[in-house]
This record gives C-alpha cells, sequence and structure tokens, in this order.
C-alpha cells in the first residue's frame, strides 16, 4: 500500500504504525456523569466496517505526523489522506 | 457409512465405487429449534455438540460459501494449550483433550498429530517469561517442559544456534501440541453433525435477523427467511459486520494474516516452533511442505490477501532461525480474516438479544480451539448457562474489567 502523505507525497505503507479507527480523535469527557461507560465504548467498541474505514496511522519512520487515512478494507484501495490534525481542528478540538 | 480397515479393503476390491457423499445436500426448512450461522470449525462443531451431548437435533448450519471455506481452511493447523492465564487455561487445555479423542469419536481421520510445539527463547528475561508460564500450565495440569540448548541441538539440527544477534537458549515444550489436518477436523465435525440430522446448507448468506420485542425470532437468508428459537454466531472473521446486522457492535476488529508454504521436501523439523525474536513460526506438513507465517498485516482488513512487506519481515525471521529454508521455494501464500478481540482472548456468550449467541474474538488461534469452542456453545445454547470451561469468555469483560490478556498488550488488537 502507499499512502500519498499531504506535506511529503507518496510514501510506503510500510514505513508507517497503524492505531485503528479515526474514532479514537474524539476522546469522550472524562468529567461526564457516565465517564466510564463511555470510556468503555471509546477504547473497546469498534464499527470495524467491511468498506470504507477512516483510520489513524503515524508516520513512525518519517515525519512522525499523525495522518487520517480512508482506506477500503475490502480492496484496500486508499481515497483520502489528511493530517490527524486538521481532523481534529475540524471536529472542535483545539490541537 | 462407518470408516474402517475393512471398509477401505472392501471398497478397494470393488473399484472404490461405493464411497457415499459424507453429508446431505438439504433444502433449507422454513423454521428450525437452532439456526447456527457459519460453516467453520466452530460452527459444525456447536451443531455436532447440540446432536451428540444434548440431543438437540431440529438443527440448521447456514454457510454463505462452502463448508469450512473460511478460516477453517487456511490456517496453519496447530494445537497447543500452553496459555499463562487461569481463564483461558482449562478451556484450551478441554480443548487439547478433546483432540486427543476426536478421531474416535467422530470416526474421521483428521490426522491429528501430537508431534510437539516449542516456543523458544534467546535472552534471559525470555527464559524467566518461559519459565513462569510452564510453571503456570504444570499448576493447571498440563504438560510443560523446559528445554535447555543441547536438548534442542539435538532435535533440531537444522536451527542457527549461534546466530550473533539471536543466540538459541532453550525453549518451552509442550509435548503435547502438535498438528491436525484443518479440512478434515471441519468434515469431520460436519459428517458426525449431519448424521444425527443436522441440516448443512451451504450457498446460504445470513443478511439480516428477524429481532422483535428484544427477542431473535430467526434470519434473512439469501434463500429467504428462515425462524428459529435460537440463533448462534459463528462468523469469526465476519464477526463484526454479522452482528452489525443485529445493531450490535463488538470488541472486535477484521485484521489479515497470512501465511505460506514451499514444496515437499524431506522431514527436517520435528513439530511446530515458534522463533522468539522475530515473527516467525514454522511447522512441516505430512506431505512435507514448509508451512510458516508470523504476524499480522496489522491494519482492518476483509480482503483475504495482505501485503508484501510482512511477507518479507516473516521470510527475515525464518532465515535468521533457519537459514537452510532460503533454499526452499514458496508453492503457494494467502490471507485470512480473522477476529481480533481487544484483549486477544474469545468470547463465548449471550448477547443484550435474547435466543441470540455469539462465538469469535478467535484471532490467529482459534482452529486448536474448535473442539471446546463448539463443546462450551452447544452447552451454553442448549441449558442457558456457560460451560464452566469457557466462563470468564464474556462479552462485558471490558466494562467489567475481567479481561484476559495474556500479552499484557492493552486494548490494540494488532499488538496481541
Ligand atoms: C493464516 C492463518 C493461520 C492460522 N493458524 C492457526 C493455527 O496455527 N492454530 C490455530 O489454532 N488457529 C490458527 N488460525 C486461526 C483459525 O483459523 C481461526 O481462529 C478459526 O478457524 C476460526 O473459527 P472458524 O473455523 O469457525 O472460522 P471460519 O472457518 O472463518 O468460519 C466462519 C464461517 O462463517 C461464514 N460466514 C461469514 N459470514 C456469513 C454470513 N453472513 N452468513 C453465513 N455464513 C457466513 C464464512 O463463510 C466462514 O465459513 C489461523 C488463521 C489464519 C488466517
Amino acid at each position: 500500500m502507499i499512502i500519498d502523505h499531504p506535506l511529503l507525497g507518496p510514501r510506503d505503507a510500510a514505513e508507517f504504525v497503524y492505531l485503528g479507527d479515526a474514532g479514537l480523535i474524539d476522546r469522550p469527557d472524562w468529567q461526564a456523569g457516565d465517564a466510564a461507560r463511555r470510556f468503555d465504548d471509546y477504547l473497546h467498541l469498534r464499527d470495524n466496517p467491511a468498506g470504507e474505514h477512516r483510520e489513524l496511522w503515524f508516520h513512525e519512520q518519517g515525519d512522525r505526523s499523525w495522518l487520517v487515512v480512508t482506506r477500503d478494507t475490502l480492496t484496500h484501495e486508499i481515497v483520502r489522506v489528511e493530517l490527524a490534525r486538521d481532523v481534529a481542528l475540524a471536529r472542535g478540538r483545539d490541537r | 457409512m462407518r470408516y474402517s480397515a475393512l471398509q477401505i479393503l472392501r471398497q478397494g476390491l470393488t473399484g472404490n465405487r461405493g464411497w457415499k457423499p459424507l453429508w446431505r445436500e438439504p433444502q433449507p426448512k422454513q423454521r428450525y429449534d437452532i439456526v447456527v450461522v457459519g460453516g467453520g470449525g466452530h460452527g459444525v462443531a456447536t451443531a455436532y455438540y447440540l446432536a451428540k451431548a444434548h440431543g438437540l437435533t431440529d438443527v440448521a448450519v447456514l454457510e454463505k460459501g462452502w463448508l469450512g471455506s473460511g478460516n477453517a481452511g487456511r490456517n496453519t493447523t496447530i494445537i497447543r494449550s500452553n496459555y499463562l492465564l487461569p481463564g483461558n487455561q482449562a478451556f484450551y487445555e478441554f480443548s487439547m483433550k478433546l483432540w486427543e479423542g476426536l478421531e474416535r469419536e467422530l470416526n474421521y481421520n483428521a490426522m491429528v498429530s501430537q508431534r510437539g510445539i516449542v516456543n523458544l527463547f534467546h535472552n534471559d528475561p525470555q527464559r524467566d517469561a518461559a519459565a513462569r508460564r510452564g510453571n503456570a500450565m504444570a499448576l493447571a495440569g498440563i504438560d510443560a517442559v523446559l528445554l535447555d540448548r543441547e536438548a534442542l541441538q539435538r532435535k533440531f539440527p537444522v536451527f542457527d544456534f549461534d546466530n550473533e544477534r539471536f543466540p538459541i537458549k532453550g525453549g518451552l515444550w509442550q509435548k503435547r501440541g502438535g498438528t491436525a489436518r484443518h479440512d478434515a477436523v471441519v468434515w469431520g465435525y460436519a459428517r458426525g453433525a449431519d448424521r444425527r440430522g443436522v441440516d448443512l446448507i451451504q450457498n446460504c448468506e445470513v443478511t439480516g435477523f428477524d429481532i422483535r420485542g428484544g427477542v431473535c425470532r430467526g434470519v434473512e437468508t439469501t434463500r429467504g427467511a428462515i425462524g428459529a428459537n435460537r440463533v448462534a454466531v459463528c462468523v469469526a472473521g465476519s464477526s463484526g459486520r454479522v452482528m452489525g446486522l443485529a445493531g450490535l457492535r463488538l470488541p472486535i476488529e477484521s485484521h489479515v494474516l497470512q501465511a505460506c508454504v514451499t514444496e515437499g521436501l524431506k522431514p527436517v523439523i520435528d513439530g511446530a516452533i515458534t522463533f522468539g525474536a522475530g515473527h516467525f513460526y514454522v511447522c512441516q506438513s505430512d506431505k512435507g511442505g514448509i508451512v510458516f507465517g508470523g504476524d499480522l498485516d496489522g491494519y482492518n482488513s476483509y480482503a483475504q490477501r495482505g501485503n508484501l512487506p510482512t511477507v518479507e519481515d516473516v521470510c527475515e525471521g525464518g532465515m535468521a532461525l533457519m537459514p537452510a529454508i532460503g533454499r526452499a521455494r514458496v508453492l503457494r501464500m494467502w490471507g485470512g480474516v480473522v477476529d481480533m478481540s481487544m484483549d486477544g482472548s474469545p468470547f463465548i456468550d449471550g448477547t443484550p438479544v435474547d435466543g441470540l449467541y455469539f462465538t469469535g474474538g478467535w484471532c490467529y488461534g482459534g482452529f486448536k480451539a474448535i473442539p471446546a469452542g463448539g463443546y462450551c456453545l452447544a452447552h451454553l445454547v442448549a441449558t442457558g448457562a456457560p460451560h464452566p470451561a469457557a466462563a470468564a469468555m464474556r462479552l462485558d469483560r471490558f466494562a467489567t474489567g475481567a479481561v484476559i490478556d495474556e500479552n499484557g498488550a492493552g486494548a490494540q488488537p494488532n499488538l496481541h
């Protein structure tokens, strides 16, 4: 697989480390009343779709940036690559 | 037809014209007492034990392709019970005991071969960890032997014991571990279930569940709706997809695991071996092919094929352990979609939907679990209570904190 890094251009996926579902960006509020349940959900339960999947990859052997890669889990085709920072900011996080 | 030496002789003398198909090809009925979804090892074993141990024969197994077309037909056939944690030990040892009597039980040659499994270690901390695991196994009544370098050298002259970076210091040996013929296990259980009246329905994909008022009353399939009082889902790599149809999210990610086999060679590897310093494990099939694999590719996948960097990494491990493997030619390589759970251990449990049961999270190690997995799921479906050997394999164990994490890797499926 080739990941088209937004800053560095096409890079071999072997340079990256995979974390998982990009939903991991949306960390629950630890002060919420039902924080324990929300964290169980956040840490352990997954949609695990067959098809389009947004996921976090870390460019460990490169510029050490986190990326959100949109990839088809049936074909391994990558359709979009974004900086995780941009995605997090767009979702209202402060960094 | 009962199989025996006499039968082989009789058939041989009459031109082998009398062999019968192993199972019927029934049309699906409109309803069953119990529907099992998925005709891999766990599905057919569950159906077998429902009929055999509980006398429940109004049962259908619905398989979207052919029986054994999933991971049951793609694994590297290693069986063992060398686990560290109590939640796993009783279960896998129960499975090992069932393997030991399986062929007599099924009247079918599953080629169970207790040729042993050795986990190699290469430094002092690894030796300590192996000794700890071996002691835990011995305390649980499971056989374990710590082999030193000299004993291993006699057993495996082909290994590179003096590799500069990863010298072999010893290994943890489970003598009763070994291999079995993957397809034959499925066929043997399927034949046994069919003979007791279970309908095995192939080319029948489950596309939805009939859930009303929190109760599962049947399934939708590509061959029409089928009613059922109880539904047991055994779909391994497709767990997330299928349970999603029932509105459930699971502590599971689907990942691809690859394996390779070489051309047939003379016997060179006595048992199954795992390399302790890289992602490589190996055994030799009865035909002589060297069967080997390593780690997951590491990303979510339903593709049943992986990428070359992982194969390269596995082959590097192989070259470090046994440089002679570099002369062998790989004949085939393939991938299977494995249901990686958040702690690397499986589930055999009910669900929030009444009448809907689930087994999964088998990761890369559910082949050896087929006998006990089928037995325990059948017990749960038939009696409503978990079998003691599988009592820890609950779906809510992350919420309660009772995780079974053999590697201590945390909720990161690609690290288990
Ligand atoms: C390369 C590789 C090597 C492995 N090596 C080992 C090993 O050495 N030792 C070991 O113990 N384990 C090993 N495993 C793991 C083991 O193969 C699996 O954990 C085990 O086979 C899973 O259980 P199963 O046999 O029931 O799954 P499967 O055979 O995958 O059965 C699931 C079935 O469900 C069917 N299905 C899916 N969706 C539907 C639907 N909607 N409707 C109807 N049917 C459906 C599928 O077609 C499939 O036949 C390995 C796996 C792989 C991929």
